[in-house]
């Protein structure tokens, strides 16, 4: 993030004139919401902020912010980006993209733009599903997914964004889903973090994949299934019952019972963000016999690659002038006068 | 094929021009001591062209014939414009390197030879049988063999170095006795050596001792056999400041002045590729002129993120070869329809698919003009030579600016890696074509981010700047607006409006480089057979033939008189590195009979074939015009070996393991 001047806006200052196109009850809305919600709180302005995405319902979203934006090609947002930030440092950008768009074909490159730590936000809407394609299964879609071009179902391991994010050298994973109250929590660390930001955030596509989520998602009996982490706080879910422990023997997580709120004598976990193999745990935790880890999982910042860009042309231009007429005349050269040649 | 002539100038007192090949393993420095001598020639005054041909492994093994480095240098008193179609003289470093390129030499040549090198375990390695410095299949030749091995370490000794450390000064040996050959002065490659080994003067010594005792061994043996001295006059050059220079300097170069004189900084966005790294190798290190580059993941993110920058208000620019250039189609499209200025340059290599990646070939005109999804109209420029390639990467920045469209520019592996002599020009010399952002609203109280000037193009609109907001994409716009639009009748305007600006861009009307501007034939070449074509016309004109010579920079648009012109020729011929293409664009463009001359060997036209397709249209045989030249194993690159980008230098010599990345690249260090 960048925003030296906080400007005064309101949610409606970000909406823009264009039509929605979204599929009515799409999880998309709500994110748009929270997005429109979050930037004024965060004193964003929208002359200098830029929606970058690449192609997929999700990437629809530039469209429909009142900011700076560029809808770009399938898969390739995260590389205009970097060039985007190279040339301008300033601008304060904010990637779309989805589980189709980042994971599958742009795979690569939201791979490279994390490991390089190019400072942006990084919102990946995970529906489970190409949606402006019509239905077919995508590469977060679980085994067994029945979709036109899986008719008998999915036979593919499902790819585990936060994991891949994770894996790739991020230093900030969040997640969050569409309709949370929380979310604006999640995108505002995220846009405090210095660096690329990622947040996988739970969208139900109400045509092709519904309720998908629902699992953990579902208001009823979601304080048993969210654990909503918070730094410095216990890992504990399920209205303060039950919390994450470490078990030392298999190095890995486990569930553990909570008594009289006594968090410290059943060993449960105190979240740290800045713990990068605490967060690996989290991010590998099933859900199922685990609740689903929302909110910020890993926040370590480290130095991002722009500034280093910019660190080295200055260095590397240092006591150098800009001559052309010196550059083009450099090396090994002669004067010709006449038809005799003298070396210089 | 057209025949040699015989004789050869090292007959004459004072020959106009002279063909010399060095050749050696790809460990003796041959790149090197090319590159130097290039530096001594041009220093003597001579008009050059060189032909630098490494082998496309990194490392190949020793001795053997794939492992062969070779570098051909044309120079003379008169215009040079190729690097000679066949040597005169060859520098055979050891048995393989005879063996490769034997064939090229013209008969009655020179051949020196290390005979330390032509060892039993060589003659094996080289697949000889018996030694051929002895067994008389060289009789047509003149042979000047001796033991360059056994001089240079004793030229060495008084420094101390080891047999092997003191074997690798033998390339500079060598090199002091070509410039005894050619009557060229020392000091200039004493103090190059002398900068080179600042920091370890042992070796410097070392290198002028070997240098010198090459060149001393020449002067002072006074071999009554084929060596002699000789003579090349200065040609009459414009007077002024020169240098040598290689096309993928002159890109680089063209690239920084472009962005300079539109007052703008530039990314360059790159990926590994040869023969196209150069261009990155070069612009990396010209950071103080606001020059960004980013080595990306792939092709398509080296491409993207060039786009990202012109949108946020730089120039972007991002270069490749063939196969790279394919990848980057659809972002290309992404450019044209958000009408974003950004220059690609594509040096060409053989095709298709990974094809010859270090050989040159001009097979990417379709890919240029046509080769996107939809109706993608694209400026497509062609450089003629390493220099003109200076100014065409200005000419690309100027129209990607000014038209707010991408703009390909294309130059290929030829012209990548060959050196010649060029004019330091005047930077003040070239009018600027500062860009305009947009800064405020421009249709009343109205952002129209569509609404076009005069030349058909958008207004260059940087994120960042208040009260401009707006989002544009890939997807079909409003005409004025950019909002989403698919609607029947926007689409079509849009469509004819992309088209309009393209066709419309400023193009020099087209001149004829040799000859009148009407006759009986035109030859009619794009990119690097500017130098054949115009040697071969200029013979055919001095025999009396009624033939001149078309060069085209700008194949897209096309110069609005070009189709005028060639209909006032009863025949056109087009000569390409690729099946017909061009002409393909001619035919269509201008409903001209253009007849394709097509050579696909990966090797360069020679003169000589030039000549012998230009008679063909003056001997009264009806339909004898036109075809395919075959390969020619007299040229290079030759079938065991290719031409690299460089980018790993020739193992250079003597104490220079660790050479800088890029160092020696081109044609080897002419320009440290």
């Amino acid at each position: 993030m960048n925003a030296p001047v906080k400007i005064e806006t309101t949610l409606k200052d970000w909406e823009t004139d264009q039509e929605v196109r979204w599929c009515p009850g799409c999880g998309d809305y709500a994110i748009l919401k929270a997005v429109q919600r979050t930037l004024p709180q965060l004193g964003a302005d929208p002359a200098n902020t830029v929606f970058i995405s690449g192609i997929g319902c999700s990437s629809r979203f530039p469209y429909y912010m009142e900011s700076y934006g560029f809808h770009t090609i399938h898969g390739r947002a995260p590389a205009v980006a970097t060039g985007v930030k190279l040339a301008n440092p300033d601008l304060d950008i904010w990637l779309v993209t989805g589980d189709g768009d980042g994971l599958s074909i742009g795979g690569n490159h939201l791979m490279h733009v994390l490991r390089r730590n190019v400072n942006m936000q990084i919102m990946l809407f995970n529906n489970e599903i190409y949606g402006l394609t019509k239905g077919q299964y995508s590469p977060t879609s679980r085994e067994g997914t029945k979709s036109p071009s899986t008719p008998l179902g999915s036979y593919d391991h499902p790819a585990r964004p936060a994991a891949f994010a994770l894996g790739s050298g991020a230093r900030f994973v969040g997640r969050g889903f569409d309709v949370s109250k929380n979310l604006p929590d999640v995108l505002k660390a995220a846009h405090a973090h210095q660096g690329a930001a990622f947040i996988e955030i739970f969208q139900n596509c109400i045509v092709y994949n519904k309720d998908v989520f629902n699992d953990f998602a579902a208001p009823k009996g979601a304080e048993d299934r969210q654990l909503w982490l918070e730094n410095g706080a216990p890992m504990l879910f399920a209205g303060g019952t039950r919390g994450i422990a470490l078990d030392r023997d298999r190095l890995e997580l486990k569930v553990v019972d909570v008594v009289d709120g006594d968090w410290q004598a059943a060993e449960v976990l105190v979240h740290d963000v800045t713990n990068r193999s605490i967060a690996h745990m989290l991010v590998e935790m099933p859900f199922g016999p685990f609740p689903m880890a929302l909110g910020v999982l890993y926040d370590d910042p480290r130095p991002t690659f722009e500034t280093a860009v910019i660190e080295e042309r200055a260095k590397a231009s240092e006591g150098k002038t800009a001559d052309l007429a010196k550059l083009l005349g450099q090396g090994q050269t002669w004067t010709v006068s006449g038809t005799a040649a003298d070396p210089v | 094929m057209a025949t040699q002539a015989a004789d050869t100038p090292l007959e004459a007192e004072n020959p106009d021009a002279v063909v010399v090949r060095f050749a050696g393993d790809s460990g003796d420095g041959m790149q090197l001591t090319g590159g130097q001598f290039t530096l001594s020639t041009a220093l003597a005054g001579n008009d050059l062209a060189t032909f630098p041909d490494f082998p496309a492994e990194i490392r190949a093994p020793q001795g053997t014939l794939f492992g062969v480095s070779a570098f051909q240098i044309n120079f003379g008193s008169r215009q040079i414009n190729t690097a000679g179609d066949a040597p005169d003289v060859l520098v055979a470093m050891n048995p393989a390197a005879l063996k490769v390129n034997l064939a090229a030499l013209k008969p009655g040549g020179l051949i020196i030879a290390d005979i330390g090198e032509f060892t039993k375990r060589n003659l094996d390695k080289a697949k000889y049988e018996s030694n051929p410095l002895e067994d008389g299949s060289l009789a047509k030749y003149d042979l000047l063999a001796f033991d360059i091995s056994a001089l240079t370490v004793e030229a060495v000794k008084p420094f101390g170095l080891g047999n092997k450390d003191a074997l690798r000064s033998k390339n500079m040996w060598t090199l002091g006795l070509a410039l005894w050959m050619f009557d060229r002065p020392r000091e200039p490659l004493h103090e190059w050596l002398r900068a080179k080994f600042k920091t370890k003067p042992d070796i410097a010594n070392a290198n002028i001792a070997a240098l010198d005792a090459g060149h001393a061994y020449g002067e002072t043996a006074e071999l009554s056999g084929p060596l002699k001295q000789l003579h090349i006059a200065p040609v009459e050059s414009a007077p002024g400041l020169y240098r040598t220079i290689t096309g993928a300097e002159a890109v680089s170069l063209g690239l920084v002045a472009g962005a300079q004189l539109a007052e703008l900084p530039m990314f360059f966005g790159g990926y590994p590729i040869t023969p196209a790294s150069a261009i990155l190798h070069h612009l990396t290190r010209l950071k103080e002129f606001g020059v960004t580059t980013f080595q990306a993941e792939d092709e398509i993110a080296a491409i993207c993120a060039a786009i990202g920058a012109s949108y946020a208000g730089q120039l972007g620019v991002t270069s490749s070869s063939g196969p790279g250039i394919a990848l980057k189609g659809e972002a290309m499209g992404l450019a044209i329809m958000t009408e974003l200025p950004l220059v690609i340059v594509n040096s060409q290599r053989g095709g298709p698919s990974t094809g010859l990646p270090t050989k040159t070939e001009q097979s990417d005109l379709y890919q240029a003009v046509y080769g996107r999804n939809g109706d993608a109209p694209m400026p497509v420029i062609a450089a003629r030579s390493p220099s003109d390639a200076f100014e065409c990467a200005i000419e690309a920045c100027r129209i990607a600016v000014q038209y707010m469209t991408p703009v390909m520019l294309l130059t290929d592996g030829y012209i990548a890696n060959a050196a010649e002599p060029w004019k330091v020009p005047d930077p003040a010399s070239y009018e600027k074509f500062p860009v305009q952002f947009l800064t405020e609203k421009n249709d009343g109280d109205q952002l129209l981010p569509y609404k076009r000037d005069a030349k058909g193009a958008r207004p260059w609109i940087k994120p960042g700047t208040p009260g401009l907001l707006h989002r544009i994409g890939g997807i079909e716009k409003h005409e004025l607006t950019g909002n989403i639009d698919y609607s029947p009748d926007n689409h079509q305007r849009m469509t004819d409006a992309r088209k309009a600006k393209v066709e419309d861009v400023a193009v020099p009307d087209q001149e004829v480089a040799l000859g009148e501007a009407t006759g009986k034939l035109a030859v009619v070449g794009w990119g690097s057979t500017y130098g054949p074509i115009h040697q071969a016309v200029g013979r055919a004109r001095r025999k009396g033939l009624d033939v001149s010579h078309i060069h085209v920079r700008h194949i897209w648009p096309l110069p609005a008189n070009l189709g005028a012109l060639l209909k006032g020729f009863d025949k056109v011929l087009v000569p390409e590195m690729n099946t017909g293409q061009f002409k393909t664009v001619l035919r269509d463009q201008f409903l001209v009979d253009a007849e394709p001359l097509t050579k696909t060997s990966g090797q360069p036209f020679q003169i000589a074939e030039l000549e012998e397709a230009i008679g063909k249209y003056f001997d009264g045989i009806p339909g004898n015009e036109g075809g395919e030249v075959p390969a020619n194993e007299q040229q290079l690159p030759i079938s065991e070996s290719g031409h690299d980008d460089g980018t790993y230098p020739d193992a250079p010599f003597h104490g220079d393991d660790a050479a800088l990345p890029g160092e020696g690249s081109d044609t080897g260090a002419v320009n440290q």
